[in-house]
Parts: structure tokens; sequence; C-alpha cells
């Protein structure tokens, strides 16, 4: 396993200076071998074909930015695998891409999120947010003429072929106004079909019937002209909203009560009396979400308990399990004890055991009805084990001792093996008793060894996802905040609760939230570090 | 730093092996006590320290016998759950297989899949970046090495908004690596890849003496062959126990799974078993225990298997 045989350039002789760097040079080309030079061909041109294309989709659909950093990328990673040199960066290369993009990319778009009002009713922009207002209240213009229709298809798109009243021939589909087209195939002055199209039979017609009348067909640029629909897909009537939508002034008027809707820089037309329609559009809104999350008291109160929650449970999981996985190592590190193998093996199970079962087959056992703990352990009684706010963050702290007091077992029992043996002996000699060489020299030397695991474990609690949702679902929810959380959430679920539970998702307030822990994760880890000075091993 | 992670290592592999012998052999040679108080003295000396293992060792079995004997209780629902193995048969297990509403083969293969290649790559890109670190001297390395420290303190789910939307907007333009695609949650979970395990990587090749790639080069080996057919070889257990906690992680993902992966036979064994649960709770418990005990016999029977090199490798992470 050693050295391998390697045959070639060995005879290249260790030469003075310039020369000697000219060898290693042919002696490193040589070593290549032809194997790897033809991967790296295949790999390399693998990639940069995937990235053309990608930068052509990119730039069909007029996204310049990402098309510019695909092509930059492709560019930067020719280079450096087909130049010499740059050997750190033909290693890291792989690596950083995914690592930028996923990772340093998307934690500063959470930053971006956090100063937005994304979320339902706000994710898209004002343009496409005016046209659904307008679509959702379309009806029909009662004198409406009958528009001769023709469905085409093309690429798996729908659209309009339009014969009008006046014998004019149009084309247009969803979001492309009509537009007069020449060359239609035309029979009893209806025209039915269009080179480069297909037109739909009729039993086509009846298969994609939803899709059909649920396409509305704008007749010109301006929305206010009302659009063209369908309801049989032959024959086509003008439907008007019964929104107007005024652009100098920037308003929307309802036709029917006359109420005047402005843009007050919400994100939403807002009527005087402060109703809004919906949808709205995405427009940034500083640090309203910060400012929301500690000052309006429906949210600010179930945020600062969670907060506080999310400290204790990261805390006092790390503290039980500590304590008991200590006490266990300490029990089975005599050597006079037998088959402690044994033991060790069970002992790790709950460890190894994927987490997510593991809360879900807790949240089973500790159902109030049916559960193995309050039927069998205590006969029958009817205890809230998970819907009482105390009594659920109890339960949590037990499973969490459950998960991971094996952990802690497993890396005392390390520490303490490697504390030499030479150490307690001199103890020993100079008239210690166990307490005090257990107190005064283990203690500390394995402290000394963990303190960085505790430190991670602390992190890893903190953000405890799937232990919390899965057993209480952060449950039992506090009625009276205006957020979707509960007694037991930490901030991590309740981001997630924030923006992906329930109807109502609200991406910019989950995402302050989420820049709110980055800041604790990042003050914590700074003063641990300082405290560890970890990062003055580096060498 | 190093020789604290050998030596850690070391202790926590021989008492894998339970050769802890020499400390007992040193002390059996113990006076034979009388027989009446043999028994008090035995209790003094180990067997309080078996009575607590018999203790917690119920404590640690006891869910998991649980959720066993649940699975072997055909039809079952959580009340009935609770006679522990009066039932036992099969059925819960075939019953898993044939139900259209929860396609438990198909997350079956799934996170088997997504783990899978995931290990694999997280396993190449952290070998990569491990190998440059800690054999190169470069401008930036010191603080390349400081970023890694600092990333990993930030778990990628801290920004699953920002994931989320991102991949709604991928799948915008490039639908078959976007949402609800496989391949773009394995890129998503990539994406954590270098921060959490280059560093244990980097420490690991640290222990490896540089003398042998030296001797390498002399015999004119490049810096690819080198890597692919030394280091690689010589560092292979710090390799599986980074693969194997990579699988074993991303397997029981929840967060980024659930909110990437939308169509039930696209899920992966976590988020399915999650709603399959949350749907019908106390009343399909046995097909529930089936499908638990089955999601966990893999990640249980390799760690067990693999004990000694993960013991090594969380001890060895000790060190930072």
């Amino acid at each position: 396993m050693t050295t391998p045989t390697i045959d070639e350039s060995r005879e290249v002789e260790p030469p003075p200076s310039k020369k000697s760097r000219r060898a290693a040079r042919i002696a490193d080309a040589a070593s290549v071998g032809w194997k790897l030079m033809i991967f790296k061909v295949i790999a390399l041109g693998i990639i940069d074909a995937l990235a053309i294309y990608a930068a052509l989709v990119l730039i069909q659909s007029e996204q310049w930015v990402p098309a510019v950093v695909v092509l930059a990328i492709t560019a930067v990673a020719n280079w450096v695998y087909l130049s010499r040199g740059n050997l750190p960066a033909k290693y890291l290369i792989p690596g950083l891409v995914f690592l930028f993009v996923f990772q340093i990319f998307v934690a500063g778009y959470t930053a971006y999120i956090a100063f937005t009002n994304y979320g339902t009713g706000h994710n898209s922009t004002k343009e496409s947010a005016i046209n659904a207002l307008m679509l959702s209240a379309q009806e029909r213009v009662p004198d409406s003429p009958a528009y001769e229709v023709t469905i085409l298809e093309q690429f798996g798109e729908y659209s309009f072929l339009v014969t009008d009243p006046d014998g004019e021939i149009e084309l247009g589909g969803v979001d492309r106004p009509l537009e007069p087209v020449d060359g239609a195939e035309v029979e009893d002055g209806k025209a039915v079909g269009l080179p480069g199209y297909t037109a739909l039979k009729f039993a086509q017609i009846v298969q994609n019937q939803k899709a059909i009348a649920d396409m509305a067909v704008p007749l010109s640029d301006d929305p206010n002209d009302g659009s063209l629909r369908t309801p049989d897909g032959s024959v086509a009537y003008v439907y008007l909203s019964s929104l107007e939508y005024d652009e100098a002034a920037d308003t929307m008027t309802d036709t029917e009560t006359g109420t005047v809707y402005s843009d007050i820089g919400t994100g939403a037309f807002t009527a005087p009396d402060g109703t809004e329609l919906m949808p709205g559009w995405q427009i940034t809104v500083g640090f309203d979400n910060f400012v929301r999350a500690f000052t309006e008291e429906s949210i600010r109160a179930p945020f600062f308990s969670v907060l506080i929650w999310t400290f204790v449970f990261a805390f006092l999981s790390v503290a039980t399990c500590f304590a008991l996985g200590l006490f266990l190592a300490i029990v089975f590190n005599d050597p006079r004890m037998k088959s402690k193998k044994y033991y060790r093996v069970i002992m790790i199970l709950p460890y190894a055991f994927p987490g997510f079962l593991s809360a879900l087959v807790w949240a089973g056992m500790m159902n109030q009805e049916f559960g193995f703990i309050n039927v069998v352990l205590f006969g029958g009684a009817d205890i809230p084990w998970l819907t009482n706010e105390w009594l659920a963050k109890i339960s949590i702290l037990l499973v969490n001792l459950w998960l991971g007091f094996p952990y802690m077992f497993l890396i005392c029992t390390g520490a303490l093996q490697a504390i030499p043996d030479d150490v307690q002996e001199a103890a020993r000699v100079d008239g210690a008793s166990a307490w005090q060489i257990f107190r005064r020299i283990k203690l500390p030397l394995l402290f000394v060894a963990v303190a960085p695991l505790l430190i991670a474990s602390f992190a890893y609690n903190f953000n405890n996802f799937s232990l919390i949702y899965m057993l209480t679902g952060g449950g039992p929810r506090d009625v009276t905040a205006d957020v979707n959380v509960g007694a037991t959430d930490i901030l991590i679920t309740m981001v997630y609760k924030v923006a992906f539970v329930g109807s109502k998702a609200d991406y910019g307030l989950a995402s302050a939230f989420s820049i709110i822990i980055f800041v604790l994760v990042a003050t914590i880890s700074v003063i641990a570090f300082r405290r560890t000075k970890a990062l003055e091993e580096l060498n | 730093m190093t020789s604290v992670t050998q030596v850690e290592t070391a202790a926590a592999l021989n008492e894998a092996d339970g050769s802890s012998v020499l400390g007992r052999k040193a002390r059996t040679p113990e006076k034979v006590p009388l027989p009446r108080r043999r028994f008090k003295r035995y209790f003094r000396e180990t067997g309080w320290r078996h009575l607590i293992g018999v203790l917690v060792g119920l404590f640690a079995l006891f869910p998991l016998l649980y959720i066993f004997s649940a699975s072997l209780n055909p039809g079952g629902t959580l009340l009935t759950a609770n006679a522990l193995f009066s039932n036992v048969s099969g059925e819960s297990y075939v019953e898993l297989f044939q139900k259209d509403t929860h396609p438990y083969g198909a997350w079956f293969v799934n996170t088997l899949v997504i783990g899978l290649i995931t290990a694999a790559g997280t396993v190449i890109l952290g070998a990569l970046a491990a190998y440059s670190f800690s054999r190169m001297r470069f401008t930036g390395r010191r603080f390349g090495l400081s970023t890694l420290l600092v990333v990993q303190m930030f778990p990628q789910m801290l920004a699953m908004v920002a994931i989320f939307l991102l991949m709604v907007q991928i799948s915008d333009i490039f639908p078959a690596i976007g949402l609800n695609t496989q391949i773009g949650l394995i890129m998503v979970y990539l994406g954590g890849a270098l921060g959490v395990n280059t560093y244990l990587m980097y420490g690991f090749f640290n222990t490896v003496p540089s003398s042998i790639d030296e001797a390498a080069k002399i015999d004119g080996a490049g810096h690819a062959r080198i890597f692919f057919t030394i280091i690689l070889r010589l560092v292979a257990p710090i390799l599986a126990v980074v693969g194997l906690l990579s699988f074993i992680g991303t397997s029981s993902e929840f967060v980024l799974a659930s909110i990437i992966l939308v169509d039930p036979e696209k899920q992966t064994l976590a988020v399915g078993l999650y709603k399959f649960i949350s749907d019908e709770f106390s009343k399909n418990w046995s097909v529930f225990a089936a499908g638990a005990v089955l999601a966990a016999v893999m990640p249980v029977a390799l760690f067990l298997a693999l004990q000694r090199y993960i013991v090594g490798g969380l001890t060895a992470g000790s060190v930072k």
C-alpha cells in the first residue's frame, strides 16, 4: 500500500536550478497519464456543452446576469484546468461552485428577501399583478359581438386564431395581444388553420376544455380594452374587467362601485378605507420585517418566547445529554467490568436510529389517549405529554436525552481513555483521593478535549428542527399570536412554519427571522472561537 | 493537534474492540475473598455498574422494541400496539408496498439514490478541497480554512426560504433541475458538502506524513497521481466516515427535502413517512411502524458495522 511502482521518468536525475524545474515539469506532464488527460477533456467538454446550452436558454429568456455568470464560471474553469499551475484552484473549484451557489449566494438572497414583502399575495411584479387583477374581475360584455375562433397549438402552447366580425384575421394568446396575420387557410369566411401551427380537433378541444376556457387573450396592449374568451372553443366574446386601470394616475377604479384604489407604496392597490386589492406585488420594504418582529405585539410576544425557549432548549439538551453521557462513561470506564461491549452496542442504538423516526415513534408513545406511556406505564392515566405547554417542553428534553446521550457517552469515553495513566498515578502517589483525581485532574483534561464538541452540539440543537417538528409540531399552539407558532417552537421551526405551513406564506418575515438566527449563531460562534482558540491552531 | 487526534482515535478504537484486556489482566490476580462477602464485594466493585447498564439499556432499547412489536401487529392502531408482541405477522410489511396513497417503495429508492449520490459527491468534493488545503501553500489558504470553519456554523436550512425561491426561479428556466426534481435537491445538498466535512478531512489528511508525497514526487509522480493513487488510499477511513455521515445525514434530512420535492412519488422517506403519519396518525400505526423499521434497518446496520470508524471520526473532530 505504501509506494506504488512508478516506472516512467525515473531516470530524471535532479540537476541544478533551471533545468530541474523543467525536468520537474516534464515529469509532472508525463505522470499525469493519458487516461487522466482523456477524462479531463471529456469532463470539460460535457461541462462546456451544458454551460453553453444553459447560457443560450438564459439569453433567450432575457436573464442577462445569470447568463454572464454561467459563462464566466465556465471560462474560469476552462482556464484553470487547461493551464499549467493553478494547482490549488484545480482541487478547490468543484466544491467552491456548489458552496457559492447553494450556501453563500442563498445566504445573501435570504438577506435580500428579508427586506421585501415577498409572500402570499406579493410574489410577482406590479405589471403582472395588474393583469391578474383585471383578469380576475372580468365579465362578459352583454352586447359583445361574436368572434369566430380556431384553437391552434404550437410547442404545447395554445393560441386563438380569430376571425373578427369585419372578417379580419388575427392571432394571439395568453400574454400575447391579438395581431393581424397573413397566410391563414380560410373556409366559409372563417380562418381554420395557419402554417406552422396545428388546429385542434373537436375531440382535443373537449379534452382540454378547462385550459381553453381559462384562456383570456388580450385584444390590445392596453388591459382596459378587455380580452377574448371562448366558452366552447369555436366562438369567442369580449370580456371586460370591472376594474379600470389608469396608468397616468397609477390607480385602479372599480367601475361598479366607483371606489378608487391607489398605489400608496405598500405593494398593493389600496382604497381610502384601507381595503387592499389582492394580488399585490413585491416591493422592498426596508427594515419593516425586522421592525414588525420587534415591535408588533402579536408577533413580538411569541417571537421572544420562542427565542428564550430556543436558548433554554439548546442549553439544557447539551447539559442533560452530557451529564448522563459522562456519568455512564465513568461507570463503564472500569477495567474490572466485564461485557462492556454489549452495553455499549445497545446504548449506541438510539444514536444510530434515524432521528426523525425516533421523534415520530416517541410522539406515538406519548400520545395522550392511546400512547404506551399513558395506557401501560401509567395505567390508563390521561397525562397531556405533548399538549400541555410545560409538559411538552419536558417531553422534548426527555426525548432529546434519549437521542443524544449515546453521542456524549462515546466522546466522553474516548476523552477519558485519552487521559494518560501516569498523570493519575502521579496524583495517587501524591495522596490524592479518587474524587480529587476526578475533580482536579480528569475533569479539566476532559473538558479541554470535549469543549469544541459541546459547542458544536449546542449549535446543532439550536437548530434541531426535526426533533421539535416531528414530536410536537411546535405545539401546543399559541392562539393569541398573529403568526403560526406554539409553545415548543424554536426559531428554525418558526421560520419553516411562517414560510411554508398554512395558507398564508410570509417569505419576507421568515427571512428576517432567518437573518436574526444568522446573527445569533455568528455571535455565539465568535465567542466560542475566541474561547477555544481554534482559529489559532491553523497552520 | 494531530498527535492528540491519534491518541483519541486509538483509544476509541481500542474500546470499540473491547480490547482493554490489558488493564483487566493486570488486576485480576487478586485474592479471592471469603464466599460470604463475595456478592457484596462484587456489587461494590462492578455489580452496580451492571445494574446501571441494564437500566440505561432498557431506556435505550425500549422505544425500538416497541416500534418493532408494533410493526408485527397487523392492522394495528396506536392503542392495540400497546400489547407488545401479542400478535406476530408480517402483513404490515406487505401492505406497506401495496397502497397507492403511500408509495413506500419509491420513497425508499429515492432516499437510497439521493443519499448515495450526495455521499459520493460530498466525499469527492471534500477530499479534493482537503488535499489542496493540507498539501499546498497558496495565498488565501488561511482565509479559506477560516471561512470553512465559519461556514459550517451556518446550516443550509437557515436559508430555506431563499433556496426554495431560487429553485422556483430555476424551474422557470430549467425545469429539469428546479423545484420538484431530485437532481435539484442533490445539488442543494452538495452546496453543504465543503462546509461540514472538509475540516474533518483536512485534519486527517494532515496525519499522513508528507514525506510519502515527496518520495512519490521524486519518483516522478504528478500531483493527480499522488492524490488519486496514494493519498486517497491512505485516508480511506476518513472517506468512509464522511461518506457514511453524509449518507445518514441526507437520508434523514427533512426541511429541504420537504420544500423541494412536491410529488409523493418523488419524495424521500423522511418527508413521506411524516406526511403519512400526520394524515392518519393512530389508524395505520402498524403500517407506519413497518415503514419505520425498514427505513431504520440500513442506517443502523451501517452504523454498527462501521462503529469503530465513526467513533474514531467523532473524537477526531473534537480536536479542531
